[in-house]
């Protein structure tokens, strides 16, 4: 045996550290490591990400050094750009509030949970694997910023993938396009669901879908929340190809929405909440009446009255207020949103004499507070909203016929 | 080290000092991270691997070549989410052929060098194949097409890469 080993020295050696590896492999695939870091990784990690690091700032120094301070046209048209988007934005978040109003009136009614990202840090994107078949990024921010595996790595964009160890200073992010990520995705409009996965060559696929369902190319991919880790309803791709699969279920390729490749900038999710939105008062405001409360008004021309009282102005007014306000059909609102009898809330009805002031159609419906949307109708009178805009209150409503 | 001969001519080997030998394989291990983060195409490329097949024919020392290859691997692997050794087994065998048949042929012709890097690559990429498809379980597909582009991109790139590393060697 000696002889053998020593007439074939070099050959011994080799057989020796493929059979070392291939037991310390054996070991590693028979006992992975539950979120634990063998000694070679951090090893490893420590010595090659500071560099990375460094390498990173130093050019981001220098590109932000050429950008603010030598190459300013690109800021100027950027500020004329990003100005028209704020006008924009900001017609586009009223709509958008009514709409998260009503829809938070929906979930309450049905009891339904809500997940709100309540907390994200911000990194950038140092190192990846270097290997096709191990999709990883290393981002500069670690345990010493309080993330953890299972942590969801988004961008703007979309889902970029998980967190799958953390060192002190770095993290390793699974991209979701490996073939051992996997996510519950949901497409948007037909509310199917699946399971999106990475493929060998770096695509993702969404697996799981009957192929008996239709699922139309171009629709967007969502994340479905199952998976515990994603927050339900971020972008993840869009559907471009769908073929029937050999066995029962759907072949649908998706281009995620955020660029995996080339990716430099994430956010870490590290806290998500989920809670039960509470019941808002009833009666929802109309973006427009919203809107036109925030947009410069002309003042309140008092009406002219006819001498019986029934003007044609007034007349108007009557039934837009009936329209919108409860206590011009006859009813009142509480504070809670729930609506009163006339005779309790001691609204005087129009055609009585010495009626409260009712706020004329011309005057802005709503008043916002810090919180959300106010009914006007909540106030003593309706005068808060008149006061607000600059004007001197209503004198009297305009429905009612003046004092003898 | 005893210099080695062939039937027809005196086989040169080489050495390098230790900050060489230690600066060239964290290097490249280092690019092959970086460079990738905005250029992903560039994985195509297995900086690691060349630097392998460099120092095992340099060195014309099996047991010095498999040893490098196993390390240089270990190192690739542990910035990987694979169980540390897939990379490793893949380039110690590389080492070990590389350092042996350095002793038979002649590696300091670009030519030699293109098709040896061509072979040893795909090599590589079997033994991973391998590797990582019997023993860790993953879903790989073996891509011809991908497996050759790769092979001729890292033959031309080892032309000049070893052009510059050999400026870094000595005779021993």
């Amino acid at each position: 045996m000696d002889k053998i080993v020593g007439r074939h020295k070099n050959l011994s050696v080799l057989a020796a550290v493929l059979l070392l590896q291939i037991v310390l492999l054996a070991v590693q695939v028979k006992r992975p490591t539950d979120g634990g870091v063998s000694l070679i990784r951090v090893w490893t990690v420590g010595a090659i990400t500071p560099f990375e690091k460094a390498l990173v700032h130093a050019s981001d120094w220098v590109g932000d050094g050429w950008r603010n301070y030598v190459y300013t046209r690109a800021l100027r048209n950027e500020n004329e750009r990003l100005q028209d988007e704020n006008i924009r934005l900001r017609m586009e978040q009223v709509r958008m509030i009514q709409d998260a109003s009503q829809a938070e009136r929906l979930q309450a009614l049905l009891k339904f949970k809500q997940q709100y990202v309540a907390d994200t840090v911000a990194a950038q994107v140092v190192g990846t694997s270097g290997s096709e078949t191990s999709r990883l990024l290393y981002i500069d921010k670690g345990s010493n910023e309080g993330l953890e595996p299972d942590m969801a790595v988004i961008t703007p964009a979309g889902v970029v993938g998980k967190v799958i160890r953390v060192f002190p200073a770095t993290a390793q992010v699974l991209e979701i396009n490996d073939q051992s990520s996997g996510i519950g995705a949901i497409l948007e409009k037909s509310r199917l669901q699946g399971i999106l996965k990475g493929t060998p060559s770096g695509e993702t696929m969404l697996e799981y879908v009957m192929s008996d369902e239709k699922v139309e190319v171009g629709e967007r991919v969502l994340t479905s929340g199952g998976d515990r880790i994603f927050p339900k309803g971020l972008p993840v791709g869009t559907v471009v190809k769908v073929n029937p699969g050999e066995d029962m279920f759907l072949n649908i390729r998706v281009k995620p929405s955020a660029r995996l490749n080339g990716v430099e900038e994430v956010l870490v999710i590290t806290k998500v909440d989920e809670n039960q939105p509470e019941m808002m008062p009833d009666n929802p405001q109309r973006a427009a009446d919203i809107l036109a409360e925030r947009l410069p008004s002309v003042p309140v021309k008092p009406p002219d009255v006819a001498p019986d009282g029934q003007g044609a102005a007034g007349a108007q007014a009557g039934q837009a207020g009936g329209a919108q306000n409860p206590a011009a059909t006859g009813a009142a609102q509480k504070p809670n949103g729930q609506t009163v009898p006339e005779a309790k809330s001691g609204a005087a009805s129009s055609t009585k004499p010495g009626a409260k002031p009712v706020k004329s159609s011309a005057e802005p419906d709503v008043s916002v507070n810090g919180r959300g949307v106010k009914h006007v109708s909540d106030l003593p009178d309706g005068t808060v909203a008149a006061k607000k805009a600059g004007q001197k209150p209503a004198p009297a409503n305009t429905n009612s016929p003046p004092p003898r | 080290m005893n210099i080695l001969y062939t039937s027809r001519e005196q086989v040169q080997v080489y050495k390098f000092n230790l900050p060489a030998a230690i600066a060239i394989p964290l290097l490249a291990v280092f690019f092959q991270s970086f460079v990738s983060v905005h250029f992903f195409w560039l994985t195509i490329f297995d900086l690691p691997l060349l630097v392998t097949i460099f120092f095992a024919v340099s060195r014309r020392h099996p047991v010095a070549g498999l040893m490098t290859g196993g390390i240089i691997g270990m190192l690739q692997d542990s910035l990987t989410h694979l169980p540390i050794g897939v990379y490793g087994i893949a380039k110690t065998v590389v080492g070990y052929i590389g350092s042996s048949l350095g002793v038979k042929l002649d590696v300091e012709n670009p030519g030699s060098r293109f098709l040896m890097t061509f072979a040893f690559y795909v090599l590589h990429q079997a033994i991973f194949f391998v590797i990582a498809r019997g023993m860790v379980g993953q879903a790989l597909v073996f891509r011809w097409g991908h497996l050759l582009v790769g092979a001729v991109a890292n033959a031309f790139l080892a032309v000049p890469l070893f052009a510059i590393l050999d400026r870094a060697r000595s005779r021993s």
